[in-house]
């Protein structure tokens, strides 16, 4: 940015070694004193936790057994990744993710380009249609628990009544069905999300671009192939990444429908890790869910990375 | 011509409608639960609407359950939270935005990886260090976990406000006699209300929202938050929907009428602060 001044600030201007006269610009002692604060909380809040928790993934950390703690190598990965649990722990985590990232976007797309145009009350429509968005996610699971359950709930009355099932189902007591519902909350969350971050971006785009498109020939379709589609490329790759990552980090949802029943079978690695810490109080092996959790984010992340060239799009 | 113009206005209007009805039915839902009696939530065939309109089930948790402690801890906390949020990230996002120095890409990457990491890997850690500090079961630990969880994203945000703003304004007040500290209060910040404001609600609803922590640290009564206190409604009776519905419609309102009044600002703040398109 032109705007920005350069300003030298080394690290050795900031603590001086030894000595009781130093010389700080005066700007330099400013950035430092405003970025104080912030670097000071997330280092002990954040980055401390997180080191210790890495290290005690390496440990056989037992809320049991706190007189006889010591570094056990790499049993509670093992312990984790050979448990009865872990492959449907990590299909339900990938289901999770990946059902809720299509249908997520495809609705917020959809959503987007209807709004793009300006109509009457669309200030009210948004508000409306993007409040999910803003309610916790220990509260939508509790509504479509009730929404979902088995006797008493609204989804099988208007199944039944529109004549697609006989019966009434039983969602949240049978394990596939039970996915399938904590998907279809997660759902109806995060479409407001994308339906903003596509919106946003279909609404910076110039006019004078459809304008020249037109004026080559272009019809309505391919415009949108050619104008609309690359324009918002990067702002789609950046917001998928980012909802990758915080849907596989985002437990509440499932926490409040379920908790991971029926027997488990609607665990995911976040719901998986606080069932380890909250009622197994195991926290060697929570955090060795938690490491896993990470690797697989890095992978992900440095592949998905490098298969679209997603740092073109800016950095968020 | 005309003719396929209405026809196309007409399926956007059916498929608008569609998912207006997907976004608000829940919530439609969750209200008329709440103002069922007991006999009418449990009674077959479901009534799209209420028989009989009646605010026992809200009477009941104000009376049983003291949900209004549990609203004004909530409260109190997003409060102290989004503005020491708003305060500490304001700092760091202007100094960010202006200067260049040694070790800002790092800040910066540093900011960015606590958002790729899940909070609870730090978990257990965290709550050792609350213990030792002798501040589990106080709303203090909330305020000061949900602070440090929202300044780096707040951060990040703040920054993108501030770089919209010329550099121009506070070097023509610092020309004026005015410190850096004082061009940025006076002049600045009334600018950048609105970026303020947003990021303060946003802030404001993410605290007001969240659960692990909250459930992790708090267990007494007369500090629980609102969703601490509803998870302890799950286990203690096996979920009495009533008082249940009429708790998440209490607890909701406050983030829909925040969201209600601000969305415009809010939405726009967050697109322009997060990504650069």
């Amino acid at each position: 940015m032109d705007t920005q001044k350069p300003i030298v600030m080394t690290t050795k201007q900031v603590v001086p070694e030894g000595k009781k006269s130093f010389q700080i610009s005066k700007e330099g002692r400013f950035i430092f004193l405003c970025l104080l604060p912030a670097l000071l909380f997330v280092s002990v809040f954040t980055y401390y936790p997180l080191v210790r928790g890495i290290i005690m993934s390496f440990q056989n950390y037992t809320l049991f057994d706190l007189m006889n703690i010591q570094f056990i190598g790499l049993d509670n990965f093992v312990n984790v990744l050979t448990s009865p649990d872990f492959p449907r722990v990590a299909m339900n985590s990938f289901y999770w993710v990946f059902f809720s990232l299509v249908f997520q976007l495809l609705f917020g797309f959809m959503l987007a380009l209807l709004m793009r145009k300006k109509f009457r009350g669309r200030g009210i429509y948004q508000a409306f249609v993007f409040f999910p968005w803003a309610m916790s996610g220990f509260l939508i699971g509790l509504i479509w628990r009730w929404m979902f359950n088995a006797q008493f709930g609204v989804i099988n009355d208007l199944l039944l009544k529109t004549g697609l099932i006989d019966a009434p189902i039983s969602f949240l007591a049978d394990g596939a069905w039970a996915m399938a519902a904590v998907i279809i909350a997660n759902i109806w969350y995060g479409v407001a999300f994308f339906a903003i971050m596509i919106l946003a971006a279909l609404q910076s785009i110039p006019e004078e671009l459809y304008e020249a498109a037109a004026m080559d020939g272009a019809g309505r379709i391919q415009q949108f192939w050619r104008v609309t589609l690359p324009y918002i490329m990067p702002t789609m790759l950046v917001t998928i990444l980012l909802r990758v990552i915080w849907i596989l980090n985002f437990p509440d949802i499932i926490y409040a429908m379920t908790n991971g029943a029926p027997a488990g079978s609607t665990h995911i690695f976040a719901t998986y890790m606080i069932d380890k810490v909250i009622f197994g109080q195991d926290y060697g092996q929570a955090s060795a869910v938690g490491v896993i959790i990470v690797l697989i984010l890095m992978l992900f992340t440095i592949f998905y990375v490098k298969a679209t060239k997603v740092e073109k799009g800016g950095d968020f | 011509m005309h003719r396929e113009h209405l026809g196309w206005r007409t399926g956007r209007a059916i498929v608008l409608t569609l998912f207006l009805a997907f976004a608000i039915f829940p919530l439609y839902w969750i209200i008329i639960t709440s103002l069922k009696g007991q006999k009418e939530i449990f009674s077959l065939p479901i009534q799209y609407w209420p028989e009989q309109v009646t605010l026992i089930n809200y009477l009941e948790i104000f009376q049983i359950s003291h949900f209004q402690v549990y609203i004004w801890n909530s409260f109190l906390v997003s409060l102290v939270a989004s503005a020491m949020v708003v305060f500490i990230s304001m700092l760091g996002g202007y100094v960010l935005a202006r200067f260049s120095f040694q070790g800002k890409r790092q800040v910066m990457f540093g900011f960015l990886v606590t958002q790729m990491i899940p909070m609870f890997i730090g978990m257990a850690p965290l709550y050792m260090m609350m213990s030792k500090m002798h501040i589990l079961n106080s709303l203090f630990s909330l305020m000061l976990i949900y602070t440090v969880m929202l300044i780096p994203f707040c951060t990040i945000i703040m920054s993108g406000f501030f770089q919209r703003i010329p550099n121009a304004l506070e070097e023509a007040a610092m020309m004026d006699g005015c410190s850096r500290l004082s061009a940025l209060f006076r002049v600045i910040v009334p600018i950048m209300l609105p970026g303020i404001a947003a990021t303060f609600i946003f802030a404001f609803v993410q605290c007001w929202n969240e659960l692990i922590m909250a459930v992790l640290f708090i267990d007494e009564e007369s500090v629980k938050t609102i969703p601490v206190a509803m998870n302890a409604f799950i286990k203690k009776y096996d979920i009495e929907w009533g008082a249940m519905s009429a708790a998440t419609v209490l607890s909701v309102i406050p983030t829909m009428l925040l969201f209600a009044f601000c969305q415009k600002y809010l939405v726009e703040g967050l697109t322009q602060g997060a990504v650069k398109g």
